[in-house]
């Protein structure tokens, strides 16, 4: 029996037909443990997986028509939010974790950062008005020192979701060493290592299920906001070179993907803006990446569980903010995901903040894309750099 | 078991009896100050988690009404939207009675509102506000009969 090698084409050929198996990474641990992974590949087609956390690192473009006089802005507002208006005329980019002008932070202190970017993203998706603030010098081109409107995202020209690095692959495990609560975008971590929080869907994130990046890449279709997205770079702080399992998982934080896609095709349930009581305001974003299994490797790697991906303990009351690269122990998602780990020999209690139940639907919606055949595979131009090829082009080795 | 969170409230001319001894002692009911503000001469306020059966949190706090402390609930109850929540559950790991839990091994996070204390430190917590606090009569009416 020869080794089982399939292309994209003869993929999306399945997909157009309504032959393709398509799989959740959750079901295809037990086909792979039960099948091996060659006969994996020959029985599926593409494994979906899916992720819905905070991800810190996105934003949108938008264009928000000009008026008359025309206008030049150079500061821009949404709903008080300020936005980065040093594009053009009447372009824009707004951030997730900026908070409102007027938010008192952490002045009293845990700030509760009630509403930021992310929240005006959702808004605009939800289809609420949101309101416009804009300030210009003026030039003879551009006469226009102010503008002020309501808008909704019917009404922007152009809109677009742009998230330089989301869907970390692994993450840390956050716990506090030092005698007083933190509040740290891991959550509130108590003192002297009373709880610990992590942030992954495990075996269902996307990165997780294909570690070598040996599918995903520049142009890789996804799921992204409720919507249709693309992988379009590696993410800002991508980091191949870490230590891995026997199986090629990253032990700690490594690969990141930067995602876009048509704001006005999503949807508030899988873009929320999110407040994280004494850090700040971010977003959390649904994201879906399928994976094509072309050969027993991929087979193998979407076979992965959360009791073969491990992660460090890291401390979050005085090492991480210091720079001090320390850990306390590794931990299997397994044992994050059972309610408890040990730390230091003692029993530590752990809480998630990444949504495992969110991720299922993602990964259970782009499934039914494809088997409704309304989604088909697109073949990266170029994979996300893998150990020792950062910056690097070409194909991978 | 029954567990609630109160707000004494002492007059300056509460008697020197040792009424927290004497609820523990008379009721068999635990509790834990969360907070405690009891000067002389001065109206002393304190904010206690009382746990026992419903039958004696309810006596202890019929005892604490005969010697002129006044008890409220501190919080009558927190709810849940569910429209909101999105099941991230990082409110389980700082609710301190087990009222929000995952289950396994889906990881759905389960809200039970008769576990819950009103203890409200799940509010600020979620990163979606999905849990809100109100401050409702009913339960303080029910058990105090005021």
């Amino acid at each position: 029996m020869s080794n089982i090698q399939k292309t994209y084409e003869e993929i999306n050929a399945r997909i157009r037909s309504g032959e393709a198996v398509v799989v959740t990474a959750e079901e295809m641990v037990d086909i792979v443990r039960a099948k091996g992974p060659e006969q994996a590949a020959r029985e599926v087609d593409v494994v979906t997986t899916g992720t819905f956390s905070p991800m810190c690192s996105s934003g949108a473009f938008f264009n928000f028509g000009q008026m008359t006089p025309t206008i030049k802005a150079s500061k821009v507002w949404l709903n008080k939010v300020s936005c980065y208006a040093g594009l053009a005329a009447v372009d824009a980019y707004i951030g997730a974790t900026e908070p409102t002008e007027d938010d008192p932070l952490n002045k009293i202190y845990p700030g509760e950062f009630r509403y930021g970017g992310g929240h005006v993203i959702e808004d605009l998706v939800a289809g609420r008005k949101v309101f416009l603030e804009a300030k210009a010098y003026g030039t003879d081109c551009y006469l226009a020192r102010k503008m002020q409107k309501e808008v909704t995202l019917a009404d922007l020209p152009y809109a677009l979701l742009c998230n330089p690095r989301n869907a970390y692959q692994n993450y840390n495990c956050a716990v506090n060493l030092s005698d007083k609560t933190v509040y740290t975008y891991m959550g509130m971590l108590k003192p002297h290592c009373r709880n610990a929080n992590f942030c992954s869907a495990g075996e269902l994130s996307p990165l997780l299920n294909d570690p070598h990046y040996q599918t995903i890449g520049m142009g890789t279709r996804i799921f992204l906001g409720g919507g249709i997205g693309y992988v379009t770079w590696h993410g800002s702080q991508h980091n191949p070179n870490v230590p891995r399992t026997e199986g090629g998982v990253p032990r700690k934080p490594a690969g990141t993907i930067m995602v876009q896609g048509d704001l006005k095709q999503m949807s508030a349930k899988w873009l929320r803006g999110v407040s994280i009581m004494g850090y700040g305001n971010t977003m959390a974003v649904g994201i879906g990446v399928p994976i094509p299994i072309l050969n027993s490797k991929m087979a193998a790697y979407t076979g992965v569980s959360d009791a073969d991906i491990f992660t460090q303990v890291i401390d979050y009351g005085y090492d991480y903010s210091n720079g001090i690269a320390r850990n306390y122990g590794e931990v299997s998602y397994a044992q994050l995901k059972s309610g408890s780990i040990e730390v230091n020999g003692k029993q530590v209690p752990t809480a998630p903040l990444s949504s495992m139940v969110k991720a299922r639907e993602i990964a259970e919606t782009l499934k039914g894309w494809i088997r409704d055949r309304k989604f088909l595979l697109n073949q990266p131009a170029q994979l996300l750099p893998d150990a020792d090829m950062i910056g690097g082009e070409g194909s991978k080795k | 078991m029954y567990n609630r969170i109160y707000i004494l409230h002492f007059p300056k001319n509460t008697s020197n009896e040792p009424i927290i001894y004497q609820l523990v002692k008379q009721y068999d009911v635990e509790f834990n100050i969360l907070k405690a503000d009891i000067l002389p001469q001065r109206d002393g306020l304190m904010i206690l988690e009382l746990k026992g059966t419903k039958a004696n949190v309810v006596k202890g706090l019929e005892y604490l009404e005969e010697r002129g402390v006044k008890v409220e609930r501190l919080a009558a109850s927190v709810r849940r939207d569910d429209e909101k929540c999105f099941q991230c559950g990082v409110c389980t790991g700082v609710c301190p009675v087990g009222a929000l839990s995952l289950h396994r091994p889906d990881m759905a996070v389960l809200f039970d509102p008769d576990k819950c204390t009103g203890c409200s430190l799940c509010v600020p917590i979620c990163p979606v506000r999905a849990m809100e606090l109100s401050l409702g009569q009913d339960a303080l009416t029910e058990e105090i009969g005021s």
